[in-house]
């Protein structure tokens, strides 16, 4: 009800500034003589673009197939950790330092060491980069989720004599859902920063990052900007098809709600 | 102020079963509650606690903050073991009681489970205990239309209203058909309003149900309007100071104008000098929290 009203407002607002922003940067460039070198104006980039989209398509999709293994991957094994982490609280003791670890590194610096043990001429490098990188965030909110179960509701699990499995499929599990998808929305932007970073460090062409760096190599900045403007619109596709995903599944659940 | 129960009929020796007679719904001996704490100073939090309930009788437990009567439905409801004496439910040890789902209980919030519906969350006791998906079914419609939730049947908590999601709640620990609700302020968090329409509504479905009720606040008109005996608790320790007996009539001739009647103030006041030592006077009563 009150997000309908507000509608017209929560996005024409940021469109207006976005507008607005885009118009002054066009000003300047022209006003301010600005060489493209240092910034192409947003008309030679959306010019370059729409001249070079089917190349932008097809970095988008090596780079985002990229991103979507290691987004899989990484997803995959975080919950499965988290489970593991939560049945036998041993492992977790064991792993924080490493978990802690990875989650300071940047997973990136990795990959040059990835390319020589997968080889230069494979996307596993990148797409374990990927995997590492969503690995992190969906693992420590999904064991979040998991530890969440409200005194309220484990009080009420045991007043029904419910088994330990009972109380898992019932309250834990369904509990973590909103915590792993706090997760999920995290990784999924990672997913595609780290596939592309990773493609600056080695590997084979053809992805949205080697594309940019070729491109800026070659003094053609205006399509430099736009292979940048297809990885934004790449790691805002993942974004909104992680959430859309969040909003199917668990319409209900905000985790905020309750102490 | 008789500390004796109420004349009900419940004569039954504690640890003797009679055959003939029914087993108190809830029966408290010598009971004792001591949290260790870290540093080494224990608490206790209910000291020598005797207590017997009727099948199918309200019975209110009202204290301060801290004597310890959330702690004692915890130990009745075997969320908790005392540490001294023994709780018997229905004749059966309180675990037993738990296991064989002889309560069904209520918490001060809600605890629906927000991925559920509304039926889901009433049928969850049920679908937890293997009941076939139509009596399910049949036993939750009959629950929704108790509590006047039938046209929300398919939305789910968080398109309810506090005293909605309370109304779920009791509904839920209804479910089973319990002969024993245990209760711990589940009106606490709702406005004054929808407070006392609940405990109309409480009345009324005690009234239909016939089960006994152990219900905890720290309102002195909640505990009357609703209670045949209200047990007053002191603090450190948690002990029984007084239980006093509300003859305000069956739980069918109970309304709102009871609230406004003689009998009600006479128990209010009662109570609350009960609570309050012996110091508060009749003038004192004027100020009574009449919440």
């Amino acid at each position: 009800m009150k997000q309908s009203a507000s509608l017209p407002r929560t996005i024409l607002a940021p469109v207006l500034l976005g507008v607005l922003a885009v118009a002054l940067w066009q000003l300047a460039v022209v006003a301010l003589e600005i060489k493209p070198f240092v910034l192409p104006s947003p008309v030679s980039i959306a010019t370059e673009f729409s001249s070079s989209v089917s190349s932008v398509w097809t970095s988008s999709l090596v780079t985002g197939a990229n991103a979507l293994i290691g987004l899989l991957i990484g997803a995959i094994v975080g919950i499965v950790a988290a489970i593991i982490a939560t049945v036998l609280p041993i492992t977790d003791e064991l792993s924080a330092p490493l978990v802690a670890a990875a989650s300071v590194i940047p997973i990136v610096a990795l990959a040059p060491v990835l390319y020589t043990m997968f080889g230069a001429d494979k996307e596993t490098a990148r797409q374990l980069v990927a995997a590492l990188a969503v690995f992190i965030p969906v693992y420590l909110n999904t064991l979040r989720g998991l530890r969440q179960a409200r005194p309220v509701h484990r009080d009420l699990m045991r007043a029904y004599g419910a088994s330990s499995w009972q109380a898992t499929r019932a309250v834990t599990l369904p509990g973590a859902v909103p915590f792993l998808f706090i997760g999920l929305r995290i990784a999924s932007s990672l997913a595609v920063i780290s596939a592309l970073i990773g493609e600056y460090f080695g590997g084979p062409i053809g992805g949205l990052g080697k594309s940019i760096t070729s491109a800026a190599a070659s003094s053609n900045y205006s399509l430099a900007y736009a292979y940048v403007l297809g990885a934004i619109i790449l790691g805002l596709v993942f974004y909104v098809v992680t959430l859309g995903l969040e909003k199917i599944v668990s319409p209900h659940r905000a985790p905020s709600t309750g102490p | 102020m008789s500390t004796e129960p109420a004349a009900s009929g419940q004569t039954v020796a504690q640890g003797q079963p009679v055959a003939s007679a029914r087993p108190a719904a809830v029966s408290v001996a010598g009971v004792g509650k001591v949290f260790a704490s870290r540093k080494g100073t224990d608490v206790t939090a209910l000291e020598a606690v005797d207590l017997t309930i009727a099948p199918g009788e309200f019975v209110s437990l009202i204290g301060p903050s801290g004597c310890g009567k959330s702690t004692l439905l915890r130990l009745i409801a075997d969320l908790d073991t005392p540490t001294s004496g023994s709780i018997e439910v229905f004749g059966k040890t309180a675990r037993q009681a738990r296991i064989d789902q002889a309560y069904g209980i209520a918490f001060q919030q809600a605890g629906l489970l927000p991925w559920r519906t509304v039926r889901a969350n009433i049928e969850l006791p049920l679908e937890l205990h293997k009941v076939g998906k139509a009596d399910r079914a049949a036993r939750s419609s009959e629950l929704l239309a108790l509590v006047g939730l039938s046209d929300f049947a398919d939305k789910y908590p968080d398109q309810l209203s506090g005293g909605m999601q309370q109304r779920v709640a009791i509904a839920r620990s209804l479910a089973e058909s319990p002969g024993l609700l245990l209760m711990d302020e589940p009106f606490g968090a709702l406005d004054e309003m929808t407070r006392e329409r609940m405990q109309t509504e409480l009345v009324r479905i005690c009234a239909e149900t016939g089960a006994a009720v152990v219900f905890v606040t720290h309102s002195i008109p909640e505990a009357v309007f609703l209670s045949n005996r209200v047990v007053v608790m002191s603090p450190r320790p948690g002990r029984i100071r007084d239980i006093i007996a509300v003859d305000l009539g069956r739980a069918e001739g109970r309304d709102e104008g009871l609230r406004e009647a003689d009998g009600f103030f006479e128990a209010v006041v009662a109570v609350r000098e009960s609570l309050h030592g012996e110091s508060a006077g009749a003038p004192a009563a004027r100020g009574v929290d009449i919440r």
